[in-house]
């Protein structure tokens, strides 16, 4: 690791101020994901900002009867919190399909919106990596690529977000609160992860000094009929090859509404309106549900490594509706 | 992360004073802010329990319990632990008296070549705290932060249950 200095702020000012006036510092609050990368070399902060005293560790109600999520929650506290379990099951599902108990422990809520991914090559300095180095090529799109993208990547980068709390949040259209050089704002969680096009090394909206306060959960009608589906090359404390998270509000037999997320296939949750419309009005049947799935996945192009990737997803999707459904 | 370039360099870095319970004992030291906890327990406060396994928080073998909370030490800077309370392995007998999860791995013959022991324990410890497992599948699930590559895995299973009372 390189040497670095560390300061603990205060306050969130004091926070964005520090970043400010030193763009190269990094903020940390648990740090389970940012340590790691700088003991292999791949962040290379001058400072460290630490945020995990400052009063963001508490989930409150919301004034539209939804949740807030203080950025400092531990992803453990959020999963067990009994009214994140009542009322968003699918963040409680998703949060514990990821990591382990121990990183669970640490991780927070912020970080793991910003968490990197976990390709090879993007953690391996010796390799070309758009992401870790600007310009250098990129070492998966002709490697071993069997995690990567299937949708949404670019010359660029193949890189998949690898966090499950993420694809659950996409589906939940959380918002996210920002506090920055020039204030607060909100940004719709669809619109916080980005694309990688030609500037992957951007994995989000966020520009330097600005810190996340909060997730807010807008209240829903979910509880009842919502599932995450992981699947994994082994049973627990893996990334995810395919993961889904499906939500329904049913009425009688037919679906009043629906959101689709997944993850593992792209470089942000994937979701897309035209996907969930399908549903729409219509009995769950397994002739709609694969309809769905494939205007979901339409355009996926598989690498050398993940052909099978289409298929398994659409089965997911397949499975996670259905499950779903019937819950 | 102490190779002597990095121990030179720290002289030029500003070291951090920090206060840290270790097993009931209180230390006051000045750390790098580089320096991680497992680093700071083993190297200078000389408490060798909790194991460097994989340095990247995949193993499990450097778990200790942070205010109560098992966590990974290897994948958390000592600085940002300033005024917690750390039980090792080292602090979980009573005297002569074991933990009652210590008893249960040696009952049940929980370990082969030990390595991973500590940690395993530890995270036992946080488990059987936190109440959310129950049954062999949740202790399996809720235990997947610590790997045996020696596979005494049904035996860990069996000690924990024996711990919680189950049998």
């Amino acid at each position: 690791m390189n040497p670095f200095d560390y300061s603990r702020a205060g306050t969130l000012t004091e926070a964005v101020v520090a970043a400010a006036r030193e763009p190269t510092a990094s903020f940390v609050a648990g740090g389970t994901n940012l340590v790691d990368l700088m003991k292999a070399n791949v962040a290379r902060p001058t400072r460290l900002i630490d945020l995990s005293r400052l009063p963001l560790a508490r989930i409150e109600e919301t004034r539209a009867g939804g949740l807030r999520l203080g950025a400092l929650v531990t992803n453990a506290d959020t999963a067990y919190d009994p009214r994140v379990a009542a009322r968003y099951p699918l963040v409680t599902q998703a949060i514990l399909a990821g990591a382990s108990p121990q990183l669970r422990n640490v991780a927070t809520n912020g970080g793991n919106l910003l968490q990197r991914t976990r390709c090879h090559y993007f953690y391996a300095p010796a390799t070309a990596c758009n992401k870790r180095e600007p310009g250098s090529g990129c070492a998966a799109r002709e490697g071993q690529n069997r995690m990567h993208a299937i949708l949404g990547a670019s010359e660029h980068c193949v890189a998949v977000h690898p966090s499950d709390f993420c694809v659950a949040l996409a589906a939940l259209e959380a918002v996210i609160h920002v506090t920055g050089a020039d204030g607060d704002r909100a940004i719709p969680f669809e619109e916080f992860h980005r694309l990688p096009g030609d500037t992957p090394e951007r994995d989000n909206v966020l520009v330097a000094g600005d810190v996340i306060t909060a997730i807010e959960l807008p209240p829903n009608a979910f509880q009842a009929n919502s599932y995450y589906l992981k699947v994994r090359d082994r049973k627990s404390y893996a990334f995810a090859l395919i993961s889904v998270a499906a939500a329904l509000e049913m009425d009688g037999g037919i679906v009043r509404a629906v959101r689709l997320a997944m993850g593992g296939v792209a470089h942000k949750p994937w979701r897309r309106r035209e996907a969930e419309a399908v549903l729409v009005g219509r009995a769950p049947d397994a002739e709609q549900l694969g309809r769905a799935a494939d205007v979901l996945l339409e355009g996926a192009e598989p690498l050398e490594h993940n052909a099978f990737k289409p298929t398994l997803a659409r089965r997911a999707i397949v499975r996670a509706l259905t499950e779903a459904a019937r819950s | 992360m102490r190779v002597g370039a990095e121990r030179l360099f720290a002289m030029a870095v500003e070291e951090h004073a920090i206060k840290l319970r270790v097993n009931g004992t209180a230390h006051a030291l000045r750390v790098a802010p580089w320096t991680s906890l497992l680093d700071l327990l083993r190297e200078t406060i000389g408490v060798t329990g909790p194991k460097k396994g994989c340095d990247h928080g995949q193993c499990g073998a450097c778990t200790v319990l942070a205010d109560g909370k098992r966590i990974n030490s290897c994948l958390t800077l000592a600085v940002m632990r300033d005024g917690a309370e750390i039980t090792t392995i080292e602090g979980l007998a009573t005297g002569e008296e074991l933990h009652p999860i210590q008893e249960a791995f040696i009952e049940c013959d929980a370990s082969q070549c030990g390595y991973c022991t500590p940690g395993q324990i530890c995270s036992a410890v946080g488990l059987i705290a936190e109440g959310h497992a129950r049954t062999p599948d949740e202790i399996r699930e809720l235990m997947s932060g610590n790997i045996c590559r020696c596979g005494a895995y049904p035996n860990i299973i069996a000690a924990i249950q024996r711990a919680q009372g189950g049998r």
